[in-house]
């Protein structure tokens, strides 16, 4: 049977300022088959998407639907042309029962009848094989009978395409094959269905033909039946760029941060990070490469302590050995208690005991720098307080998304962020202003900062610059260990440059940098090991000096058993 | 006639003036909008209704058209404050906390210069009888019992059922619950706040009207108007968002506020002026008491709607 075109698009453009999210892009949707649109972190999937379902309009390119050229300008007009997307986060009113949500903003004449809402809902869960109770509030709901809901609201609408969202990326394996029946069932009755996915094997099980795309463009689309994971990979991620970033070789290399065996569970009760075990050097970048939302966060969110974690531990490794004891963090009480440990000794190498010793005494020696730290001090920081991890020398300068969320306080000048970070310090009552106004100016120039002056608010300042602040100012207290997450996200090529010298320049000081990126060739091009995570899980450990791209971009889309069936 | 009885009539009369100002507030923080002006929104609409009056009063119209006019003035006045918060809070995104308060001074303010100028002979005595029709001549507590009590309890009750018998009252929710999701289907987001929020207006303004005009119809009730708007606040809390339950409500803070006064008549228990004002306090008292029941049994359904307060606007990348 000749299949007809459902849907197509052509010569697409979309651009946010000045970054094209998606170029001159052409593709069809075949009524009743499944189509995969496959593709790395940023390549304008889901942009793509978002132009069909009405959230963004084209810049340039037309969209037909069963030949006619449509005008999408709102969801209500997708819904009008019966297309209906399922986003990633669910678009749900938490406290309506599932019939409510469905119906919402639906017009019909009269109101709903919400007995006849409820039959219609049940025939067509029943007709697809879905499980549901109309009545049951979303909020006491688990995440998979969440996205039923939102396939119900989308196919009560009646429409014929749906478009999901990276619909597995929440589900547990059995829940996806439950999907997939549900998938193949609704193709079968002729609806084309359009799937946002990196994950290779469900690719490959699920759907007729695969739409690649790589940086907004429009690579390839094969059949399914003539791909394998392989080939699949290489035009997802493309040929190797070479970058111009200087990589020294590690130096002085020791062990700084052990992670044993770590697991979190969110507050949704999903395992995001499992079994994970790794260590982090000194005077080396570690990569973590991996899809966005593999539990990149979650990692280092539970090393800086602010996660909760539900088993494993985080072994830090302080290097103290022959250092003189200060009281800058220690306590009297906290050193006679290491003293009593056998922990120091003195500067011709004796066991330094303090017994027997005054308090003044013992602060004459301390002052003499004549108490030595015999060991390095090993210590877990599972338990530990953010802030007594942070003071431990562990910095975390996460620059997530929304850059002005975590660190940095919008309307406040250069000068006040700074002071975030020390406010802690300054006689009595009265913060110190001296020191970080000094610092912010140091960053200005240091960095190449473009603001009008250290108190104009951050809010104000391009996001390069934003980002700029915020890792030299976690740079300025000199971390023994720095974990940057996607610091070079959304900047031009020369401030990227800038961020990359400056981790560069911590690994050659002897901090062990951990640096979560997204761009493969960066990772390569700046990391000396990379780490790959999957669904919070790591697949693999290599050589950044001698991995392909091909390698990391298997290991990240890759489970740890693929299911080798054939597309139906 | 009992005591007791006559009291309670009394309570569930003077609660009419809370029962309007809090199903108003309600239908506004339904479509997620805390508007703190209610006090000044109550004031205006006794205000522009009295307004009327004295206009008319020389007019000898029909009674019908009296109390229709009165009305319809003071829906007038308390809608156009509606229409300034929602263009602020709504178009302008301004912070609907500072928007409320100083439509508050601001609606107080502005009631006390009209109220001076007009002449109580006119919008009072007269009307009075009008619109406390049909027990009008009574000496006890159902005199209080008029036409504008009745409407208060027809609209809470219409209230209750528009917001969760209706396809309205659906979108509506869903607008103070989650504006995004109800962007999404195809709810206009910005016509249900402004609708909310106007109609909400124009009925907590018609409680500033029947409390100066009906209830307890003295030159001097405009004073205390302002306090009944915050007890009308504090009213949608101890109803759970739920304008029925305003009719309850409102009783018992009729009640708790006015039971400092009575006691004294009732069981011959002098009440000193040092404790007028503590026993005043009590409907709050009772509000914080809900609060902390409800936080402790924390019930989904009976928590503020989830986006109230927060401006919306579609997300832009």
């Amino acid at each position: 049977m000749e299949k007809k075109i459902a849907l197509s698009m052509r010569g697409i453009t979309k651009r946010f300022g000045s970054v094209v999210a998606n170029h001159n892009v052409d593709l069809d949707v075949y009524e009743g088959e499944i189509l995969s649109i496959l593709g790395g972190n940023g390549c304008g999937k889901t942009t793509l998407m978002n132009m069909i379902s009405g959230i963004y309009f084209p810049d340039e390119g037309k969209i037909f639907k069963n030949g006619e050229e449509v005008v999408i300008r709102s969801p209500k007009d997708a819904f009008d042309l019966r297309i209906g997307m399922i986003h990633q986060h669910f678009k749900l009113v938490d406290l309506f029962t599932a019939a409510e949500n469905i119906v919402l903003g639906i017009n019909e004449k009269g109101q709903h009848n919400m007995k006849s809402v409820n039959s219609r809902v049940a025939q067509i869960a029943e007709k697809y094989g879905f499980h549901i109770d109309p009545q049951k509030k979303i909020y006491d709901m688990s995440v998979s009978e969440k996205q039923t809901v939102e396939i119900i609201k989308v196919l009560y609408r009646g429409a014929d395409i749906l478009i999901l969202d990276e619909p597995t990326a929440v589900l547990t394996p059995q829940e996806i094959e439950r999907l997939f029946e549900v998938l193949r069932r609704m193709k079968a009755d002729g609806k084309s269905i359009i799937i946002i996915t990196h994950k290779l094997h469900e690719v490959l099980s699920v759907s007729d033909r695969v739409a690649i795309l790589r940086k907004g463009e429009h690579i390839a689309t094969v059949d399914t039946c003539d791909a394998t994971e392989s080939s699949l990979t290489e035009m997802m991620v493309g040929k190797k760029v070479t970058l111009d970033i200087d990589r020294s070789e590690p130096v002085n290399v020791q062990l700084r941060l052990e992670v044993k065996e770590l697991n979190c569970i969110d507050s949704e009760g999903i395992q995001v990070l499992k079994d994970i075990t790794f260590t982090a050097n000194s005077g080396e970048i570690l990569g973590i490469a991996g899809i966005a939302g593999s539990g990149q966060k979650e990692l280092l969110e539970a090393i800086a302590g602010l996660q909760p974690i539900a088993s494993g531990q985080i072994i830090f490794n302080n290097p103290k050995k022959d250092k003189p004891v200060t009281f800058f963090h220690k306590s009297m009480y906290r050193v006679k208690e290491l003293a009593a440990q056998d922990a120091f000794h003195d500067k011709e190498g004796k066991p330094m005991r303090l017994k027997g010793m005054s308090n003044a005494q013992i602060r004459a020696q301390v002052a003499a720098e004549n108490v030595l730290f015999r060991e390095d001090e090993v210590m877990n920081l599972r338990g530990k307080t953010p802030l007594e991890i942070r003071s431990l020398g562990v910095r975390l300068s996460f620059v997530p998304e929304d850059r002005l969320g975590m660190g940095l306080v919008g309307s406040m000048g250069i000068t006040d962020n700074m002071m975030l970070r020390s406010y802690r310090k300054g006689h009595g009552g009265f913060v110190d202003r001296k020191k970080p106004k000094a610092l912010a100016e140091d960053i200005i120039k240091e960095l190449e900062v473009s603001t009008p002056g250290v108190n104009t608010p951050v809010r104000r300042l391009s996001g390069g610059n934003v980002q700029k602040v915020l890792v030299g100012r976690e740079i300025a207290f000199a971390p023994k260990v720095l974990m940057a997450a996607y610091p070079v996200r959304g900047l031009d090529i020369n401030s990227s440059y800038t961020i990359y010298n400056l981790l560069n320049k911590q690994k050659q000081n002897g901090v062990a940098v951990i640096f979560v990126g997204e761009d493969l060739d960066v990772l390569l091009a700046l990391c000396d090991r990379i780490m790959v995570i999957n669904s919070g899980k790591i697949t693999g450990m290599v050589d950044a000096r001698s991995a392909t791209k091909e390698e990391i971009g298997l290991l990240m889309t890759q489970t740890e058993a693929p299911t080798k069936e054939v597309a139906q | 006639m009992n005591v007791w009885l006559n009291f309670l009539i009394e309570s569930l009369a003077f609660g009419a003036v809370f029962m309007y100002g809090s199903t108003g507030e309600i239908l506004t923080e339904k479509a997620g909008h805390l508007n703190l002006g209610i006090p000044g929104i109550m004031c205006m609409g006794g205000a522009g209704g009295c307004l009327v009056l004295n206009i008319i009063g020389p007019m000898n119209l029909h009674p019908v058209l009296v109390v229709i006019l009165g009305v319809l003035g003071s829906l007038a006045m308390s809608m156009l404050m509606g229409l300034i918060y929602s263009f602020l809070t709504v178009t302008l995104r301004a912070n609907q906390n500072v928007t409320g308060l100083a439509l508050t001074t601001f609606g107080v303010g502005l009631m006390k210069v009209i109220m001076i100028k007009l002449d109580p002979t006119v919008y009072l005595v007269g009307p009075k009888k009008i619109f406390r029709w049909p027990f009008a001549e009574r000496t006890d507590a159902l005199q209080y019992l008029g036409v504008l009590f009745f409407v208060a309890v027809a609209i809470a009750l219409i209230a209750s059922w528009v917001l969760y018998r209706t396809k309205v009252g659906l979108r509506l929710r869903a607008v103070g619950e989650n504006p995004g999701t109800a962007d999404a289907v195809g709810v206009n987001v910005t016509k249900y706040k402004y609708l909310a929020t106007c109609i909400g207006s124009g009925i907590a303004g018609l409680g500033g009207f029947y409390n100066i005009i009906d209830y307890q119809a003295s030159q001097e009730a405009y004073l205390s108007l302002e306090a009944f708007g915050w007890l009308s606040i504090a009213l949608v809390i101890f109803a759970l968002w739920r304008p029925h339950m305003t009719i309850i409500g409102s009783t018992v803070f009729g009640f708790l506020f006015s039971c400092s006064s009575y006691i004294a008549n009732i069981e011959g228990i002098t009440v000193t002026m040092a404790a007028k004002p503590l026993l005043k306090m009590l409907p709050y008292v009772v509000t914080i008491l809900v609060l902390i029941i409800t936080s402790i049994r924390n019930k989904r359904e009976n928590q503020p709607p989830a986006s109230l307060g927060l401006a919306y606007f579609r997300e832009e990348r």
